[in-house]
């Protein structure tokens, strides 16, 4: 078949998939829907149709992004517009079914949105709803809408048509089209897309290679995977594209391990293009051959970084070598190498369909078009999402986000992760761009986003990133192997109570040595989350060293629980559950929590009944034992 | 439980359909671990021999990753994620719950190698924090008491 032949049974698959005279039944299984309970939903979806005799066409879809109203199923009946329903756990598809396919209730009560131009009476239209209105989508376009295992579902959607086209362009035209759009690095390090393709273009070593780098290691986004996921074929394009600009039939992925699912879908994908003549040898009949090999790595985050992740395919330690030269000039096996992130590769066959103009229009001067977040933590709807450039943290917080739960005060927001920086209230207006992110002393990085409330301790959070990049550091050079544990030694005595009046002046001046001399990019930036958080939350500091409190009360060993007899009913519930015996009393009387026995694990506060509420956490002066908690500076009672 | 040579049989026929290839030598450590659970210490030898490496290296690549275990795991896998957003709304104290009930450190093997207990950096299922995983069983929004009761499913 050539690809117009191809294009033709795409879309009347598709169309024949929506106008059927059966209902079409779509249910979300990227990693987040599974682990919600999709699998079984989708099992009992089918166990019901079938007892019934019911004729439907089901399929699964990637992620849509609204993790928090997984497992998600989307119904298509004759004549209706696609009907967006969340939370359809294995005991609820029987109702649904019986009310919407059997009697024909749409059942608003359960609906999220619909989708399509049609709407249905009481249901608000799926892209208008508050997390979606907001969004732009490029990258996660597909995500959530087709099903990643059909090739074709991706073609009808305009899919491998930037391919088909970029094959009758020149590969200056096509690196030009990406120089207009002003695509850059989505990694984090936001590099210009074409300036390495055009650096790896022309280069005269050969053979050269595309590396396709999904080793997302920030341990709280989640973004590359569901793109992965949900859409694999875009980014296998994006590589065929990036193939195509620099001359080279070398493809790699490298792929975090912790993503089995991805890998299961992009060997898919990778087999059901070579069919098709879209990957491969002479693709649709052109000079361009395009192969693409999947590693997977083996859990080592400082392979996120380039020439570590480039000796890992080669079989090696992941250890960062010194710059220049960059992999352009000499990337894998010494090669010309261009590596780009998952996000960027997705972005690029839509700009070649569209145009660098079209794609240029989203997003502020610097930094063009959209990016994808994976927004997490203390947040109404966590999940995933994706926003034009230039967008404030305000919205993304409070009009996507919908705010913190139970109206708690906003505290901070991470982005970058552990090598990013938290960001204060009064910095919410700052619109997210590469630059300003970076003057205000975080970065863009990959795409994590995690909300923090008064609830979270900002030394607790900068000592956990610390002791990941302690944990993660390859060992090569002194300041990153000797100096992160130093630092680290300095926030755990902190939290421990035992900090020293120059403390902050010392973390700061080693933050600033490590970033000077470590080799790469996980050692120049690890000591951004402690430096961020000394300069917006000083005060929090100052607390911990000098007062030895720790105001959100997280530090164990700087709060303690006590039972309020007033309140307590005597259940007992905490005494017969508490695991290290510290909560000792007679019936009838409220228990008493031996301070010295005590944990602070808190199974006392989760399985106290929450409407009495007699457990208070208290900080400050008198920790160990105290007679009189009211005397106290800080009070908070749970519920 | 097989003979010194039966392993090593059994590793080489694992690690066989690689030879050959450009990229050997992580994808053989994979392959063994995904059949034994672990990397047993006659899989070096065998490892470094199709990689063209010697033991010593292809030990010193497996201990650089984390992905790779050198002790047989328990039946049953836990892993609790201590991820940036688990972190934040409390992981840590599933964790501690954990380590007592079973009276393991992380990263070790119960007694009676019912359960291994291992901490994960992300598993991506941010919005169901905190997240505990048995074997490939996600759990979401998980607290102490309730890893103690999820537990008991698989005593």
């Amino acid at each position: 078949m050539n690809f117009p032949e191809i294009q033709s049974k795409a879309n009347a698959d598709w169309k024949g998939l929506w106008e059927s005279d059966k209902p079409l039944i779509m249910v979300g299984l990227a990693t987040c829907g599974r682990a919600a309970g999709g699998n079984a939903t989708m099992a009992a979806i089918k166990d019901e149709l079938a007892q019934r005799g019911i004729e439907a066409n089901v399929i699964s879809v990637g992620c849509v992004g609204m993790c928090y109203l997984e497992p998600l199923v989307d119904i298509v009946k004759p004549g209706r517009p696609r009907i967006s329903y969340s939370h359809i756990t294995r005991e609820k598809v029987p109702e649904l079914i019986e009310d919407y396919l059997v009697n024909d209730n749409p059942r608003p009560d359960l609906a999220v949105g619909t989708i399509g131009e049609d709407s249905v009476e009481g249901i608000p239209k799926f892209w208008e709803l508050p997390m979606l209105k907001p969004q732009v989508r490029i990258a996660l376009r597909n995500c959530g809408m087709i099903d990643p295992e059909n090739i074709y579902h991706y073609i009808a959607q305009g899919g491998y048509s930037g391919l088909t086209r970029a094959l009758g362009m020149s590969q200056e035209d096509v690196i030009g089209e990406v120089e207009k759009s002003g695509l850059r690095g989505r990694g984090g390090a936001g590099f210009p897309t074409w300036r390495k393709w055009k650096e790896a273009n022309r280069s005269k070593a050969t053979p050269k290679f595309v590396v396709c780098n999904a080793d997302e290691g920030d341990p709280g986004a989640f973004m590359d995977r569901s793109v992965l996921e949900g859409d694999p074929h875009a980014v296998l394009e994006g590589m065929a594209l990036a193939g195509y600009s620099i001359g080279t039939p070398n493809g790699y992925i490298y792929c975090r391990a912790e993503y089995p699912l991805a890998v299961k879908r992009l060997n898919i994908a990778i087999q059901q293009a070579k069919e098709l003549n879209l990957l491969g040898e002479n693709i649709q009949g052109s000079d361009f051959s395009f192969d693409v090999q999947i590693m997977q790595g083996a859990g080592a985050f400082v392979c996120g970084e380039g020439s570590a992740l480039m000796y890992s395919i080669e079989g090696k330690r992941g250890m960062p070598r010194v710059r220049p030269p960059r992999s352009v000039e000499s990337g894998l096996w010494g090669l010309p190498t261009s590596l780009n992130n998952v996000e960027t590769f997705a972005n690029v066959p839509s700009i070649i369909v569209k145009g660098g103009d079209w794609f240029a229009g989203y997003g502020t001067e610097t930094g063009k078009g959209t990016k994808t977040f994976a927004l997490t933590g203390k947040i109404n709807r966590p999940g995933l999402i994706e926003v034009p450039m230039g967008i404030t943290l305000r919205e993304i917080v409070y009009d996507i986000g919908g705010g913190i739960p139970e109206d708690k005060p906003f505290k901070a927001v991470q982005t970058g992760g552990p090598s990013g920086g938290c960001l204060p209230a009064d910095l919410l207006d700052t619109p997210v761009d590469y630059e300003t992110l970076t003057k205000a002393g975080s970065i863009m990085g990959s795409g994590g986003m995690v909300i923090m409330d008064t609830d979270t301790c900002m030394i607790d959070v900068a000592r956990y990133f610390l002791a990941f990049c302690v944990e993660e550091s390859c060992g090569k050079c002194v300041p990153c192997r000797e100096g992160l544990p130093l630092m680290l030694d300095i926030l755990e005595r902190i939290s421990q109570g035992n900090g020293q009046p120059d403390d902050i002046e010392r973390l700061q001046q080693m933050g600033k040595t490590i970033i000077g001399g470590a080799l790469c990019g996980l050692g120049t930036s690890a000591p951004n989350p402690v430096l961020s958080s000394i300069r917006y939350f000083r005060e929090e500091w100052e607390a911990h060293i000098r007062d030895k409190r720790c105001p959100a009360m997280v530090c164990k060993d700087l709060f303690h629980y006590e039972i309020l007899s007033k309140r307590c009913v005597a259940c007992h519930r905490c005494l017969w559950s508490c695991p290290t015996k510290a909560i000792t009393g007679h019936s009838l009387e409220a228990p008493v929590i031996n301070q010295a026995r005590c944990t602070r694990c808190g199974t006392c506060v989760t399985v106290c009944p929450a409407r009495v509420s007699p457990i208070a956490k208290y900080t400050g002066k008198g920790i160990a034992t105290s007679d009189e908690p009211q005397a106290l500076e800080e009070v908070t009672v749970h519920g | 439980m097989n003979t010194a040579v039966e392993l090593r049989d059994e590793i080489r026929e694992t690690i066989e359909p690689l030879r050959g290839r450009q990229i050997v030598l992580i994808p053989a450590l994979q392959a063994v671990q995904e059949k034994f659970g672990y990397l047993p210490t006659e899989a070096f030898e065998e490892i470094g021999e199709l990689a063209n490496v010697s033991a010593n290296t292809a030990y010193g690549v497996a201990s650089f990753y984390a992905q790779f275990r050198f002790v047989k795991p328990g039946e049953h896998m836990v892993k609790v994620c201590l991820g940036t957003a688990c972190h934040v709304c409390g992981s840590s104290r599933i964790v501690d719950a954990l380590e007592r009930e079973l009276n393991i450190k992380e990263g070790e093997t119960t007694e009676d190698e019912k359960f291994s207990l291992e901490s994960v950096r992300c598993f991506g299922s941010c919005a169901l924090a905190p997240v505990m995983v048995v074997d490939d069983e996600v759990y979401g929004q998980v607290t102490g008491p309730k890893a103690l009761d999820i537990l008991k499913k698989y005593q």
